[in-house]
């Protein structure tokens, strides 16, 4: 099998689960108001074990990206992109995805993207297309 | 500040893809041309650091650990330690040379041993992420787990998307990069143990499959089969050694961000951590640098390292290598002297320190440099570095 799936735990259950409810969730500091991210229990800025999983817009810009054409597993179907996608909430607040729905040249460092959530068994990954379709240069 | 330890001697199997030796013909052919290299014998060796050291089973990755080989040799120590979670792949050097320091060991035997060809030939899928990490469809890896569900089977697209940043940001071309390639190539002509070393041309390179934009096959470094060995030697022991020993100068490892790949700063990763962290220990400076054995698993974490190093200014990094005179064996700071990983073969890590070794010994024969007293090793991408600065020792 080609899609290799994220063992849930009690701390990232909301980030890979949330989609279900077509919601992206991101740990969020309780006290300071900072995100963090990969899901966590404690604020690395004031250091408050008061964290909670809050939902955020689901809309950033491809922060880096990479067309991947090579077939690692024999079934597997190329090209797609992979991407680090910046959320609009926090400065670097970001994470690994892919972007889909679109032409895999046509992405740019700095396309504006949107959440969408794709499920497989009990995980809702949440992955990017962009915004407005066909409008990247 | 204080300098008590030195390399006295390097030993390394052959490298192949495959080699028809065991992991443990490799590791002992490698560590014992090390030890005898030193004017030693097995008895003196009281230490053994390895990175990543045999974390997963005998996996290709590292099938010999410290605990193997103290089997395997036989060896009465007072110290041995391994484990992937260190700076980088020359944590081993980083470590044995701390054990010496704080006064545990005389002599500290640094291994690695790799068989991913091998292990390759078997099954082409033998090193994607996803079959280290995952179990039943599950990737439990706190690390791997966030970019596997997303088919990151490899750590070239992680890296590939340093390279596109650095493209998008400083201008980088896929002919300046691709002079990482070629010099390496160049270099491996000049070593008999050398993987691939036939010719390449820019052409060559830039038609080169796509493997993950912008990164090309000539970008990923080859697996091989092969053990390198460092005998670290405590000042005084030292004086036994035949010939003048290398003096580790420094060492970097410093770390302020996150254990991740895309957490980290995606233009120089941990790097510039590291060279700060180095250069902040020494009164060298990157000017009395001879060469820079860096690493090259892909080859933008070269040019990443050069600029991270203070070899070139950030963000100049391809405007250096354009054309690649910069960098050649001739230019002003020649890289990977002995085909690096690109085309000697991805020893992984130690490699670049016998190369280092091999040219101020003035051993490196075809490929060797004019001059080579300081010689300057990195290795790692990702959350993954650590540095050492080495120079022609003087006891
Ligand atoms: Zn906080």
């Amino acid at each position: 099998m080609t899609q290799i799936l994220p063992e849930i735990t009690n701390i990232n259950a909301a980030f890979w689960q949330g989609g279900k409810n077509g919601e992206l969730f991101i740990s969020q500091c309780d006290d300071c108001e900072f995100f963090i991210h990969p899901p966590s229990a404690f604020c690395v800025k004031c250091h408050s074990r008061n964290v909670s999983a809050q939902a955020v817009s689901g809309d950033g810009t491809v922060s880096s990206f990479s067309v991947n054409f090579q077939k690692w597993l024999p079934e597997l179907e190329t090209p797609y992109v992979v991407a680090i996608v910046e959320l609009k909430e926090q400065e670097n607040l970001r994470f690994v995805t892919n972007i889909i729905g679109c032409d895999p040249n046509s992405v740019r460092i700095g396309t504006p993207v949107e959440v969408t959530f794709e499920n497989h068994e009990d995980v809702w990954l949440p992955l990017f297309r962009p915004k407005e379709f066909g409008a990247e240069t | 500040m204080k300098k008590n330890v030195y390399i006295t001697g390097v030993g390394q199997s052959e490298v192949k893809r495959p080699s028809l030796k065991s992991a443990e013909e490799l590791t002992v052919d490698a560590c014992l041309e090390a030890v005898s290299d030193a004017g030693l014998s097995l008895a003196d060796i009281d230490g053994v650091a390895c990175w990543p050291g045999d974390n997963n089973n005998g996996a290709p990755f590292s099938p010999i650990g410290p605990v193997g080989l103290k089997t395997l040799l036989g060896l009465d120590l007072k110290w041995f330690g391994g484990g992937y979670e260190g700076p980088g792949p020359i944590a081993s050097l980083i470590n044995g040379a701390m054990a010496i320091e704080a006064g545990i060991c005389r002599h500290v035997l640094v291994f690695r041993t790799i068989t991913e060809s091998s292990a390759r030939q078997k099954d082409k899928t033998a090193s994607t992420l996803g079959k280290l990490g995952a179990k039943n469809g599950r990737d439990r890896s706190n690390l791997w787990g966030n970019y596997t569900p997303f088919g990151v089977h490899s750590a070239v697209m992680l890296v590939a998307m340093y390279a596109q940043k650095h493209f998008h940001k400083y201008g980088l071309t896929s002919e300046q990069l691709g002079q990482i390639a070629l010099t390496c190539r160049a270099n491996a002509a000049e070593n008999p143990k050398a993987i691939y070393r036939s010719p390449m041309s820019l052409d060559n390179y830039l038609e080169s499959r796509m493997i993950s934009s912008p990164l090309r096959m000539f970008d990923c470094d080859i697996h091989c089969d092969a053990s390198t060995a460092i005998i670290l030697s405590r000042k005084d022991c030292a004086k036994d050694s035949s010939r003048d020993p290398v003096l580790i100068e420094a060492i970097g490892a410093g770390n302020s961000q996150p254990w991740s790949w895309d957490q980290i700063s995606l233009t120089h990763m941990v790097a510039r951590d590291v060279a700060q962290d180095m250069w902040s220990k020494t009164d060298l400076k990157p000017n009395d640098v001879d060469c820079a054995q860096l690493y090259d698993g892909f080859s933008i974490l070269t040019l990443i390292w050069m600029e991270a190093l203070g070899l070139c200014e950030i963000g100049e990094g391809g405007r250096f290598i354009e054309g690649g005179k910069r960098i050649a064996r001739t230019g002003e700071m020649p890289i990977n002297t002995n085909g690096g990983q690109l085309s000697g073969g991805r020893t992984h890590g130690l490699g670049y320190v016998h190369e280092a070794c091999q040219q101020i010994w003035g051993r490196a024969g075809a490929r060797q440099l004019k001059t080579c007293n300081t010689a300057l090793v990195a290795a790692g991408g990702g959350p993954l570095g650590g540095s050492a600065l080495l120079r022609r020792g003087d006891i």
